[in-house]
Parts: C-alpha cells; structure tokens; sequence
C-alpha cells in the first residue's frame, strides 16, 4: 500500500481519492489502510466475499463510518476535515441506493423522491412534482408516484431508491448491492439502469457487490478487496486476466480450502490469519 | 468482577445515558429555537402531526383514566375523612392531589404507553431497515428532521393534556363528592376553587412539560440505540417505558422537593 500522503493531492480529474484508509470497529480493525483513485465519470466496481470490508468501505466513502486514520478526497475536498456545512453540500452532490432500497416507509414512493428536494432546494411544490415524475420515469416506476413502499417488490423499491439518489442530480453515485437477493431478470433490469446512467449522465459510479456477472457488466475499474486489504485494483480486462490467486479464486468461484492442520484450525477459532494467507 | 467495580461501571453507564438524553435534548431544542433563525428549516408540519397523535388522540384514554383516578382518589379520601367527619375536605383534597400529583403522572404514564414507546419503535425500525443511515447520506439530520418536531409536539401537548386530566379527575371526585359525601355540584366546585392556588395548577403544568422532554429524549435515544434485526425494535420499545417511568418518576421527586421547598406556605 502506497504511504499516506502529507498534503493535498494535486488537483485531479479524481471524483475520489481514498489514501491509506483504516476503519475499526472498537478494537477490530476492518479495513487496513487501503488506497485508490476514481477518476470522474468512471463506475468503480468493489467486489469481495462476505466479511471482506467491501460495505464498511462503501459507509465510510459516504461517511457513515469514521476513518480511524487515512484520508478520503471528494471532489478535491478531505472529507474528514471539511465544516459541517461544507460535508452537507458535498453530501448534496452526492446519491447512494442502499441494498434494502432504505425507503422511507411512513412516506409514498413519490414524497420519498421528492424530500431532498424539498428539504435542499427552493423549488416550488408543482416543480417537485414534475421532477419526480421525470426521476421515476428514469427508473421505470412512471405511475407509483402515489404507491407505499411496502407494495412495491423487491426490484421495484431498489428503482424507487435509485430515483431518490437521482433526485439531487448527483455527480457521484453509490450504490450497495443492487442485484442482491433479486432474480436474475430483475438484476439485469438493474444493471441496465446503471448502464444507462453511465452513458446519458456520465456519473461517476461506485458499486459495491459480489455479483461477478453485473459487476463485469458495469464497470469500467474492479477492486478486488479480502480481509480489509485491496488485493487488485485493475480493469476489467486486466481483472480478468489476472493470474493472482486470490483474484483467480474469486472470479473462478473456487471454495476456500479445508483447513487441515491443527494448528490453522485454532487460528480460525481464536481469530488469528492462517499463516499461508497473511 | 468486584462489587465496587460493577457499581463503578454501571454508574459511568448510567452518567453516559443521562449524558445522551441532555446531548439529544439540547440538539433538538437548537434545532427548534436557533437553527431556524439560522435558515435552515423546521418541520412545523411534521410538528403539527406528531402533536395531533400525542396530543389529540390521547384525549379520550387520558380523560377516562383520570377520571376514575379522581373518584378512586375520592373514595380513598372519604374513607378515611369520614371517621373524623370531616368528609368536605374530600374536594380539597382530591383538587389538590390531581393537579400536584396525579394529573401530571397519569397524563405522563398514558404518554409514555402511547408515545414514548411508539417513538422508540418508529426510530428504531428507521435504524433497523437503514433510513437514518439514508437520511444522513442525504445530508439531512436525524434530530433536526425527526427529532426536533416530537420535542415540540410533547413539550406543548403534554401540558394541555394534564389540564385536561386535571379537569377530568376533578370532575370524577366530584361525581362521588355529589352522590355520596353531601356535596352539590355548586358547592363542590367552591370548594375545589377554594382549595386550589395559582400555584398548585402552574406545578403541575411544568413537571409536565418536563415530562414531555423526558419522555421524548427517552423515546428517541432507545431508537437509535436499537441493534441490528427486528427484535431489538421490541427491546428498545420495552426499554423506552420502564426507563421512562423511572425518570418521570426521578424528575417528578426533584421538582416536587425544589417546589416544597421554595414554597411560601
């Protein structure tokens, strides 16, 4: 991993620069001081097994999470130290669609669209109106303006989400497994949504999944993260091509092995790494 | 671990909880107070609804119950006054009770059971299924937008409901007063009046609204308190009660020791 650096990178076409990250949870370190760039307009895809550190990246690029040190740059601004206004106004330009879909369930599909909107800008209430028609027409959802989100599937509450990270016009968008738990024809309709986003809106994109077929569909840059540490960080092609056995034992779905010794097994119980793969 | 070790700790505990009810409770009074000079918006719709459900909605459980308490209170009077023949100090007796003591703590008991607990639960299923962690990825506040509105709801609607209690509780002792202790309808409300000060009702009336802010801290911090998965919406629900009644109970002992002793009588 790359030092972290003393000053301000250069000014960059990087929507995000995440440098020499650490998250803890209490004394349990998630992420171990892991680095990488995104350029603008770019889908970054994050990929990793269960446990890998891959959706406390994702909360803590959206400060959710607090960095136990290291730095994350968006838009030229260290997220870490900016004033509370300033990290609201960067939040603004920014969209995230949560795995559940985190709708507002006390609220319809359409309030839930229209409260950024009504809460960041002074726009006028039939205005709202227009526009939430237009983001949920960009998702599909055209006449569910008025439905809960209790009655809508699974696929469509996932839409719905994505129209409300839309609302605001973001420059940069995250999304958190957004093929996850749906079937396979519904998780295309969704890859097909980020795709087409990608191209009208040249949105930098930040994906977060263990679905290899969407991620190699969307993105333009894979990181391949395992234990807290980033283990590839190439594009698409280069990812699949890679000869690294972790990558390889990844993309080909190849079951971990048993653990045969004494010795490995009681590292597993007590929580210690194997040594074979420190 | 040692005894002094486990009374040292479940002290910090309590210190930190405390500590976290003033932090919520001052963010929320700012939210109300300062940030909407400052430009940034108040819900007063949201505002206007949560007092609807504290407030209107609790009238009917909140009249009966304090009703029946007043001629409890009543009876118990007269049992006792009856020997001494003294059965015309049950107005007195119960009008200053109720709006002291009991119209204040049943009004904040049936806020509690409705509101409190509903707050823990509404807050705690926003945590469970991700919506405060979506609110704040959209730079809106939790305390701000959900937090502020509930305070003011519960610091204006509290109080008005315990007048209303204490009507109705006086009204209850009344109707044993006239059946069954000698009174007229006429002489029982003089004698209430005759009974009651300024003072007495305007007690009351800021334990209340004192009560509306525990209760509200109380319910709200159990919200965003609450653990990963459903059930723990159950546990901080339960937990949002019983820890609010004991405060209800711990505030009503300080401000009732602060207004002993400050009293001119």
């Amino acid at each position: 991993m790359s030092p972290a650096p003393t000053s301000k990178p250069s000014v960059t076409p990087s929507a995000i620069s995440v440098r020499n990250l650490r998250v803890k949870y209490g004394e349990r370190e998630i992420l171990h001081g892991i680095s990488f760039e995104v350029p603008a307009g770019e889908t970054l895809v994050i990929l990793g097994g269960s446990g890998s550190g891959k959706s406390t990246l994702l909360r803590t690029l959206v400060g959710l999470e607090q960095p136990s040190s290291g730095e994350i740059w968006i838009q030229n601004k260290d997220f870490a130290s900016i004033s509370d206004d300033e990290r609201d106004e960067l939040l603004k330009k920014m969209g995230m669609s949560f795995q559940g879909g985190a709708l507002f369930g006390s609220m319809t599909v359409g309030e839930n669209v229209a409260l950024p909107l009504q809460e960041h800008t002074n726009l006028d209430e039939s205005t709202i109106e227009i526009m939430v028609r237009l983001k949920l027409d960009q998702v599909g959802l055209s006449g569910f303006e008025s439905y809960m989100p209790a009655q809508l599937s699974g696929g469509m509450k996932k839409r719905a989400a994505i129209a409300r990270a839309l609302a605001m016009d973001p420059e940069i968008l995250f999304f958190d497994e957004p093929s996850a738990g749906l079937d396979p024809i519904i998780a295309a309709g969704i890859d097909e949504l980020i795709l087409k986003l990608k191209k009208a809106f040249r949105i930098t994109i930040v994906v977060v999944t263990h679905e290899l077929a969407s991620a190699f569909l969307i993105a333009d840059r894979m990181i391949l993260l395992d234990k807290g540490v980033i283990v590839a960080n190439d594009t698409v092609a280069e990812m699949q091509k890679s000869l690294q056995p972790r990558v390889r034992q990844f993309l080909d779905r190849v079951p971990e092995p048993e653990l045969t010794g004494e010795i490995d097994y009681l590292q597993m119980l007590t929580g210690d790494v194997p040594p074979q793969r420190q | 671990m040692p005894l002094t070790e486990t009374i040292g700790a479940a002290t910090l505990d309590s210190l930190a909880y405390v500590g976290g009810l003033a932090r919520l409770t001052g963010g929320a009074l700012r939210a109300v107070f300062i940030l909407p000079f400052q430009g940034k918006k108040f819900h007063i719709g949201r505002a206007i609804h949560q007092a609807m459900s504290v407030g209107v909605e609790a009238l009917p459980i909140t009249s009966l119950i304090s009703f029946f308490v007043g001629t409890i209170l009543a009876v118990n009077a007269a049992y006792e006054l009856r020997k001494l023949g003294a059965l015309h100090f049950v107005a007195s007796g119960v009008a200053i009770a109720i709006t002291r003591e009991l119209g204040p703590l049943m009004t904040a008991i049936v806020v509690i059971g409705r509101s409190g607990s509903a707050f823990a639960a509404e807050i705690g299923t926003m945590k469970v299924n991700e919506e405060i962690d979506a609110m704040e990825t959209m730079a809106l506040e939790p305390v701000q937008f959900l937090v502020a509105p509930k305070f003011l709801a519960m610091v204006l609607m509290v109080p008005c409901l315990t007048c209303w209690a204490d009507f109705m509780g006086v009204l209850g002792g009344g109707v044993f007063g006239v059946t069954s202790a000698g009174f007229t309808w006429g002489s029982y409300i003089q004698a209430t009046l005759d009974a009651l000060l300024e003072r007495d009702i305007m007690t009351g009336l800021i334990k209340a609204a004192m009560f509306g802010l525990v209760i509200t801290a109380v319910g709200c911090q159990e919200g965003f308190l609450t653990g990963l998965g459903s059930e723990q919406v159950g546990r901080s629900t339960t937990s949002a009660v019983v820890k609010s009644i004991f405060l209800v109970v711990m505030v009503d002992l300080i401000f009732t020791t602060i207004f002993y002793v400050t009293s001119p009588r």
